[in-house]
């Protein structure tokens, strides 16, 4: 059993395989509270796995998964989102042919009270909700500076706009756990480095958990306090930045001669 | 005065319109050109139902013949007269309830209602097990569930009379009450794929893992479109029970979905306007293009009458559709007073906004 004293996630020995290849094996990992942790390894080391793993995208064969002290392993992907962990995806997944603010509005629809009845009937308390939920996405979408984007159409984005636009719509969901799946990829070091200040923007302002994978050296030394790292699904290494980066066995499973460019 | 009541005032204003013009028509057409209309009318509501489960919530079902025939058999066992039912059950007797009582003419509405109940409660039974699945094999589910329907109407004959069918149902579905339910159905299903549960639908139709890791219980919004559907296509079989005053396995045929099929993708998957004025523009062209099927003499040929030609018109015009315009007639727009006003603006050249601006002030 994982000590788990105040954690606001806690993965206790979680394995998943897939058909005899063991993606994710024996994972533990706790996440504090205000966090913001780095997962990195090698192209297959099973990172994304622990995200649908924590989202509810797999069940675990072995282990358990708990969010804010409770116990949400097996639970369906819906539940968790409910619960508050949101997230993004390693390929983009937006509702393409729906509007930005659409997206965004998708991710409120969980915290909607009227019934289809008064959706159908277009009732004075649906109307109203519908209302309040689309000035709360408006605002978001400022807060975010995607508001002169509200009406364009999620899939006719450039890349980068889109990457911001998921990250728009998982903070829609209110969530105190955000899971970022190389939000980098495909960035040019200019726009690399204006997601990592909205990174850190998005999780001083929202009071947010991060957890994020990413390739990116620059990115995840330059703003993750504490990463770990794994290699064919297993956990090699955590530690700092700099206790990363100077780790003997991390060099040899992963970063190879990236890591002389940072020591 | 606000955009939205502006909006809501037109609207009504349309609908006044519209039964005026039923009015008139009423007065003017005759029977036979009446019965088209009303026709008409009755596959706008099954096809926005359909657009609804098929092009909002992109989930591909064959189904709706099968709701159509629960609402028509509904609505024939509870407004046959009593006397009437005695004559059509001769051989066994009609089961208990429907056996007991009928429906007057004022509560017509009411059966119509419950036809779609029945629709609606079929679309739940069939619709829990088969939308785990997905794409085609949703498609041969719902399909396969349908035929079951039929097959069961006509055996089950205490309650279907069989394959002889149900004839003597009072004709009580005239223009106005088919006109009644088409606004009420195209209303209440643009509302819904407009509200926070059509978008709910259409995340679902443009990616379902995404939908659900955003927090969107997936099989239940699939189940509350398929129930919404099933729901108006009850409606549509009781009307049309009524106009055609006889029910049988054969009218609710697998090629009445082919019918809806071909409307609401010409109409556009996902746009609601489409699909009304798609359905009621093929109600009308079938209907004249009937001439096709009869016997005709081109110069030294001789063609004699083959039915299911207009089929296969509307099939090439499919295909056709499907090479140049794959996204339909409408694509995912939907004809709405924005629209309007941004054509009027158009047209008379002086744009929605000048037209927004001045009514704002007052
Ligand atoms: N649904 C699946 N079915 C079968 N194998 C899978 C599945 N998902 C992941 N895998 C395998 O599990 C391993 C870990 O995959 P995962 O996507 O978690 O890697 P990753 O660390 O995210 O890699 P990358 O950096 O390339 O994104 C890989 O070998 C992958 O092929
Ligand atoms: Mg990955």
């Amino acid at each position: 059993m994982v000590s788990q004293n105040g954690a606001i996630l806690a993965l206790d020995n979680v394995s998943v395989n897939f058909g005899g290849l063991m993606a994710v094996n024996e994972f533990t990992f706790t996440l504090q509270k205000g966090e913001l942790a780095g997962l990195i390894g090698p192209n297959g080391a099973g990172k994304t796995t622990i995200f649908n793993i924590i989202t509810g995208q797999y069940e675990p064969v072995r282990g358990k998964v708990f969010f804010k002290g409770q116990d949400i392993t097996g639970w369906r992907p819906d539940r968790v989102a409910c619960a508050g962990i949101a997230r993004t995806f390693q390929n983009i997944r937006l509702f393409e042919d729906l509007t930005v603010l659409d997206n965004v509005l998708v991710s409120r629809h969980s915290k909607l009270k009227a019934s289809v009845l008064a959706a159908a009937l277009n009732l004075p308390g649906y109307i109203n909700e519908e209302r309040v939920a689309r000035e709360k996405a408006m605002e978001l979408l400022d807060r975010v500076g995607l508001a002169d984007l509200a009406n364009a159409e999620a899939g006719s984005l450039p890349y980068g706009q889109q990457r911001r636009v998921e990250i728009a719509r998982a903070l829609a969901a209110d969530p105190e756990l955000l899971l970022l799946d190389e939000p980098a990829a495909g960035m040019n070091p200019e726009e690399t480095s204006r997601l990592m200040e909205f990174i850190c923007d998005v999780r001083d302002k929202f009071g947010l958990t991060i957890l994020l994978i990413e390739h990116d050296m620059k990115l995840v030394m330059g703003i993750c306090e504490r990463i770990r790292v794994i290699d064919y699904g297993v956990s090699i290494a955590e530690g700092t930045p700099q206790e990363i980066q100077s780790d003997s066995r991390v060099i040899t499973a992963y970063l190879g001669e990236e890591a002389c460019e940072y020591s | 005065m606000s955009d939205k009541s502006r909006k809501t005032i037109l609207t009504i204003i349309l609908i006044g319109f519209l039964f005026v013009l039923a009015w008139l028509a009423e007065r003017c057409l005759d029977e036979y050109v009446m019965r088209v209309v009303r026709t008409g009318l009755i596959y706008v509501i099954a096809a926005v139902g359909y657009n609804l489960i098929n092009g909002i919530a992109g989930q591909f079902s064959l189904g709706p013949n099968g709701f159509m025939a629960l609402g028509g058999y509904m609505v024939a066992l509870l407004m046959l007269p009593l006397d009437q039912k005695k004559f059509v059950w001769f051989l066994q007797p009609l089961i208990w309830p429907f056996n007991a009582f009928s429906f007057s003419k004022p509560f017509f509405p009411l059966a119509v209602a419950l036809g779609g109940v029945a629709g609606a409660l079929g679309a739940l039974i069939v619709g829990i097990p088969s939308l785990r699945l997905r794409g085609d094999y949703l498609a041969i589910a719902t399909f396969g569930f349908s035929q079951i329907i039929i097959v069961l109407a006509n055996n089950l004959i205490p309650i279907t009379n069989g394959a002889l069918g149900i004839k003597g149902i009072p004709e009580y579905a005239d223009i106005y009450r088919c006109l009644g339910w088409a606004i009420v159905a195209v209303l209440i299903i643009s509302n819904l794929a407009n509200s926070s549960y059509g978008r709910a639908m259409k995340s679902v139709r443009d990616d379902e893992v995404a939908a659900e890791a955003m927090g969107i219980p997936v099989f239940r919004i699939k189940l509350l479109a398929f129930v919404v559907s099933g729901f108006f296509a009850g409606v549509a079989g009781g009307l049309m029970a009524s106009l055609i005053t006889t029910v049988s396995p054969n009218l609710f045929s697998f090629s009445m979905t082919f019918n809806l099929l071909i409307i609401i993708v010409l109409g556009g998957l996902g746009s609601i306007t489409g699909s009304a004025v798609t359905a009621f523009a093929f109600a009308l062209i079938s209907e004249v293009l009937r001439f096709v099927e009869s016997p005709m003499t081109i110069g030294p040929i001789h063609i004699p009458g083959i039915a299911g030609m207009r089929m296969l018109v509307f099939s090439l015009l499919l295909v056709l559709l499907m090479i140049f315009y794959r996204r339909g007639l409408f694509g995912k727009r939907e004809i709405s007073w924005d629209w309007v006003f941004a054509r009027f603006g158009k047209i008379t050249g002086k744009g929605a906004e000048a037209w927004s601006h001045k009514t704002e002030r007052s």
